[in-house]
């Protein structure tokens, strides 16, 4: 049986977790079902509750196995789905600084000639993306970007390039990354941002929620520079 | 009010500050860190009457020496058989010992165990990240891994001469061979033959074992269907495995998600005692369901509360 967002599957997981799947393969309407429950599930904790982690179409949920068990926890989550749901509140709108300059940007003429584009439309297309943070993964505040215009969207490189600066915003199929840790990437590097994603703030570490809009603003060296 | 300094005259690798971790941030990408065997941990600031989580160092394999450079300090070290020694004695790790100016303590691998800890009587002063003293392997973030030539700085050290001797090993803290854990979340993805095996098979730990997670040696367990699932979450214990049929079980520092399917999940309790296996021991697993696992947690949870309170008032 294939779970869909009217009829999502609850996995027990080990001692300690359910996972509620909307879907199998990438889908809106899944994703949508990851966010809203999510949503309801912080607004209304159970007893025991540790944490969620929303994904691509699935949500974890962790829980405390001294207090609670799968199936009350599933039945709460249950609860949560049946429940007249409120419509999922507007995401908030962030904004991304980036600078396109070659040598911050060493793959932008590569996508160029891959796409069959100019420099200068790859940069047009990546920001004119209508972009939504998907999910966290991989490292301490690797947000998923998806939204990447069908333009420029290619596959990952064969062979992942080691010490890729922190800051590096990549691309890869319709997902884009700012990268937050000196990491080795598969991805293509078309542009650095001065915008941290762990942000230093202890009341906000990170600058973005699961299900945030994202829009990237251009700017030039000398204003990256004088953001750095 | 005591200021010890302690230089650190030898790190191996992956040798940390940890303390209790920091749960509730993995949909950030942030695992919980925190030690690897959390009981020896917990057991070892037991023995010194510390606080739950308070901060200490992780030693692996790779070993550790700390000249004592100026103060006294008590320490408790708990985890694995691992071999201690100061000048004019050698022990053991489940000790209590006191540090005095002037005196090195070398701790190096002994006849069992992968990891063993140093709690420390009095406040070692490290950085913290998002709430915790942790280390994150990958990144470095938190307390921080050591190395040669530094120096850790401990406020109001304590000398607990009355805390001085052997801290009783429990039989439970000594290696797990056999990981119980329920199938799946992505067990769907292997064909009954694939899961049998899984559950049958003797595996061979590798050398590729850190804080990340442990790649294991044995039967390929091959995925049925062609793999392109969306990625998914993690959770430390996760049996991911990859598109050769490799399996990995993920541990502290575990990515929070991840494409390849997962064949099983080991328990959190069976977890601890199962990183003080090294590399080349066998593993088998065991698949129980998650009322089993419930039950089994909630006994081990227990256990393990009477005898730390026991350490503690000793």
């Amino acid at each position: 049986m294939q779970p869909t967002p009217l009829a999502p599957i609850f996995r027990p997981i080990a001692e300690r977790a359910v996972l509620v799947e909307f879907g199998m393969a990438l889908d809106h309407a899944a994703h949508e079902a990851v966010l809203r429950l999510d949503q309801a599930l912080t607004a209304q904790p159970f007893r025991g509750f540790r944490e969620a982690i929303p994904a691509f179409v699935n949500l974890l949920v962790e829980f405390d196995p001294a207090t609670t068990d799968h199936p009350n926890v599933t039945a709460h989550l249950r609860g949560l789905l049946s429940a007249k749901t409120t419509a999922r509140a507007q995401p908030t709108q962030r904004e991304v600084l980036v600078c396109y300059d070659p040598d911050l940007a060493p793959d932008l003429a590569t996508v160029a000639q891959a796409t069959g584009l100019s420099p200068e439309a790859v940069i047009n297309a990546h920001l004119c993306g209508d972009y939504a943070v998907f999910m966290y993964g991989f490292a301490p505040g690797y947000a998923y970007l998806g939204g990447v215009p069908k333009a420029i969207r290619l596959d990952r490189k064969p062979a992942p390039v080691r010490n890729i600066p922190a800051g590096s915003v990549i691309i890869a199929g319709a997902q884009c990354l700012i990268t937050t840790l000196l990491m080795p990437t598969g991805w293509w590097i078309i542009g650095r941002s001065p915008t941290p994603i762990l942000t230093r703030d202890p009341a906000r570490p990170f600058l973005f929620d699961v299900g945030d809009k994202v829009r990237f603003r251009r700017i030039s060296r000398a204003e990256y520079e004088a953001a750095q | 009010m005591t200021k010890t300094s302690l230089s650190v005259s030898f790190a191996g690798p992956h040798v940390s500050i940890q303390d209790q971790g920091r749960p509730g941030l993995m949909r950030y990408g942030v695992p919980a860190s925190g030690p690897m065997d959390r009981q020896s941990f917990a057991l070892a600031n037991a023995a010194l009457g510390n606080p739950v989580g308070h901060p200490g160092i992780e030693i692996s394999l790779g070993g550790l020496s700390l000249r004592c450079e100026s103060g006294t300090v008590t320490l408790a070290l708990a985890g694995g058989g691992f071999i201690a020694d100061t000048p004019g004695r050698k022990f053991g790790a489940w000790n209590v010992v006191t540090l005095r100016t002037g005196e090195t303590l070398t701790i190096r691998p002994g006849p069992w165990g992968s990891w063993t800890y140093l709690a420390i009587a009095g406040a070692l002063q490290a950085e913290s990240w998002l709430g915790s003293r942790a280390t994150h392997g990958s990144s470095g973030f938190g307390g921080g891994k050591l190395k040669t030539g530094q120096v850790l700085t401990i406020h109001d050290a304590q000398t607990r001469s009355d805390l001085e001797g052997l801290i009783p090993c429990p039989i439970w803290a000594r290696p797990r061979h056999l990981l119980r854990c329920t199938l799946g979340p992505q067990d769907r993805f292997f064909d009954a033959k694939t899961l049998a095996t899984f559950t049958t098979a003797r595996f061979e730990m590798t050398d590729a074992f850190d804080r990340m997670g442990l790649r294991l040696r044995g039967p390929a367990l091959m995925p049925a269907a062609a793999l392109s699932i969306p990625s998914e979450p993690i959770l430390r214990g996760s049996v991911q495995v990859s598109g050769d049929g490799t399996a990995t079980v993920l541990l502290a520092d575990h990515q929070t998600t991840g494409g390849y399917p997962k064949i099983a999940t080991v328990l959190g309790c069976d977890l601890d005692a199962f990183v003080q296996c090294r590399p080349r021991d066998a593993v088998m697993f065991q698949a129980i369901t998650p009322a089993e696992a419930i039950a089994i947690t909630r006994q081990n949870a227990q256990r393990f509360a009477g005898f730390e309170d026991r350490i503690r008032r000793h």
